[in-house]
């Protein structure tokens, strides 16, 4: 659409048929409804010249029209315009501030066919309710938080109002109400839309964890604790309200969705219990300073038990091995893990810990670089001249790299020592940000 | 009769829609240079090489240019949509997944 519009291209695009929808949508809701595109059968990768070649000269799966026809067409035929269109796309958007007083049950019913919740039953965010919410932070309910939205798709706006709706929603008790906001403020989204069906990670550190009852010890990662679960789940049901809604086919293309969806991981780090500095001092607060911390891209996990003393290294070296190098490391301890990486290897401050993860993890650079979504991502980034990648793109194939950068591994201790389990999970870190500041 | 209850609207607010002008389209294809954009996601590269064939045997008047985005397809790239526009006539953008 740049082309079109500030370069004075005529342009055509081609997409695979299973975004359709999503193109028809962009394309509107970017201000261009006659953009030109057209379908070829998905999936494009993995097939040979052959198929490829079979696609330009056959159908188009959605129009039913042959490709190559709608090429020519796209680039030679105009259009008139479309005012039914344009009128509708002209039509104010804005949303109202209230749904149509309905009994419980409607109101139950129209959340649910609206897509405005996770599919399960919500608390209905009435005027008393949301009112007490509000009560639990300084600030005012229409200051303007962020914005979110998808990745291709339009950023929306949201108010303090708006996350205090969808924390009633989740169950989320006022109290709570800070943690959210702070987890709202950081824009990042708990819905993201990418067809890898990643999902997030959220995890409190500081004082606030204890004023909530939130659970760090047994079954800090599972449904045990109504803070934890609540907090998690107010985190996605704003992301997918407050940016613009997560619906698949059209604002989400996870290919096989992700349950962590329903609270997002949220938990406590186990401070108390940990032998090392907590995850928000390690990234500049204070102790004394109550945070949440933000993971996206989080599509894996890994777990073993202990650090066997014959062989940990293998089986840690093994785990980082198995994992896409796009995924990066982030160690969940149990607190009796933890000791076990002092007392067998040593590590006595996270930092030794991290470097030995740095050191271990590495691979031909052939392989490194054959890896899908490294070729996605990280190879542009490459050619175009930015480190690390350029270096490590520039050695022989067989030279081993580094898969992993120091900053991003992370090492988060949590759990309640019913037995040394431990994750590595695969996930991105994106900020930590105060809890304090949304009281 | 149950009670009926007042409640919020839980979706955030949607920016305004901002129409954008669409570039005249070419008359004919006859001598022109078209440029085929590969954003290089999901094997993009190849499916823009069979479209380059395509054009050599259907239309070999039309000249074609395969050219790779500068970095990752999600970020704008001036350096490209400048060498498109000095050079193109029209262009082609396409796929991966």
């Amino acid at each position: 659409m740049t082309l079109e519009s500030k370069y004075g291209v005529p342009t055509v695009a081609l997409h695979t048929e299973v975004f359709r929808t999503l193109v028809r949508s962009v394309t509107r809701l970017r201000g261009m409804p006659q953009a030109r595109y057209l379908f070829v059968p998905q999936p494009v990768m993995g097939k040979t010249a052959g198929e490829l070649t079979d696609y330009i000269e056959g159908t188009d799966p959605v129009s039913g029209r042959p490709v190559w026809q709608e090429i020519i067409e796209g680039l030679t035929l105009d259009l008139p315009p479309d005012e039914d269109e344009i009128a509708r796309l002209k039509f104010d958007r804005s949303t109202p501030r209230m749904v149509e007083p309905a009994t419980e049950d409607e109101l139950q019913q129209l959340f649910l066919d609206n897509d405005w919740t996770d599919k399960l039953p919500i608390v209905l965010p009435t005027e008393e309710r949301v009112a007490a919410m509000l009560a639990a932070t300084s600030h005012k309910s229409d200051e303007v938080l962020g914005h979110m939205g998808h990745q291709l798709h339009e950023l929306w706006e949201y108010t303090v109002e708006k996350v205090a709706v969808n924390a009633v929603m989740a169950g989320a008790r006022p109290e709570y109400f800070p943690v959210i906001l702070a987890m709202a403020a950081s824009e990042v989204s708990a819905r993201g839309t990418s067809s890898s069906s990643m999902a997030t990670m959220a995890l409190v550190n500081g004082p606030v964890r204890n004023e909530l009852n939130m659970n760090a010890g047994i079954g800090a990662m599972g449904p045990y604790n109504h803070a934890n679960a609540t907090i998690g789940r107010a985190w996605g049901l704003l992301s997918q309200n407050g940016g613009g809604g997560s619906k698949p086919g059209i604002t989400y293309m996870g290919s096989q969705g992700n349950n962590y969806g329903y609270n997002n991981l949220t938990f406590p780090e186990n401070e108390e219990r940990s032998p090392w500095e907590p995850f928000h001092v390690e990234h500049g607060f204070k102790p004394g300073d109550s945070t949440v911390s933000l993971f996206s891209n989080v599509w894996s996990t890994a777990f073993t038990f202990g650090l066997p003393e014959a062989h940990w290294r293998d089986h840690i070296y093994h785990m980082l091995r198995g994992m896409d190098p796009s995924c990066k490391p982030v160690f969940v301890l149990d607190p009796l893990t933890a000791r076990q990486f002092i007392d067998r290897a040593g590590f006595d401050t996270k930092a030794k810990l991290i470097q030995w993860v740095y050191d271990t993890a590495l691979m031909p650079a052939g392989e490194f670089w054959d890896y899908q979504i490294v070729k996605n991502y990280v190879y542009p980034r490459a050619t175009a001249g930015e480190e690390p990648f350029a270096s490590k793109l520039a050695v022989p194939p067989d030279e081993l790299i580094h898969m992993f950068e120091p900053s991003e591994i992370k090492v988060i201790v949590t759990g309640g020592e019913s037995n040394a389990y431990w994750r590595l999970m695969g996930a991105v870190y994106r900020k930590t940000v105060s809890v304090d500041a949304w009281r | 009769m149950p009670d009926r209850v007042s409640v919020y609207n839980p979706m955030g607010y949607p920016p305004k829609v901002t129409l954008k002008g669409m570039a005249p389209r070419l008359e004919g294809l006859d001598g022109k240079t078209i440029y085929i954009i590969d954003p290089r996601f999901d094997d993009s590269g190849l499916f823009m090489e069979q479209l380059q064939d395509v054009f050599a045997r259907r239309l070999p008047n039309v000249t074609t240019r395969i050219v790779q985005m500068s970095n990752v397809y999600h970020h704008d790239d001036p350096k490209t949509w400048e060498e498109v526009q000095a050079n193109a006539d029209a262009a082609i953008i396409g796929v991966g997944h």
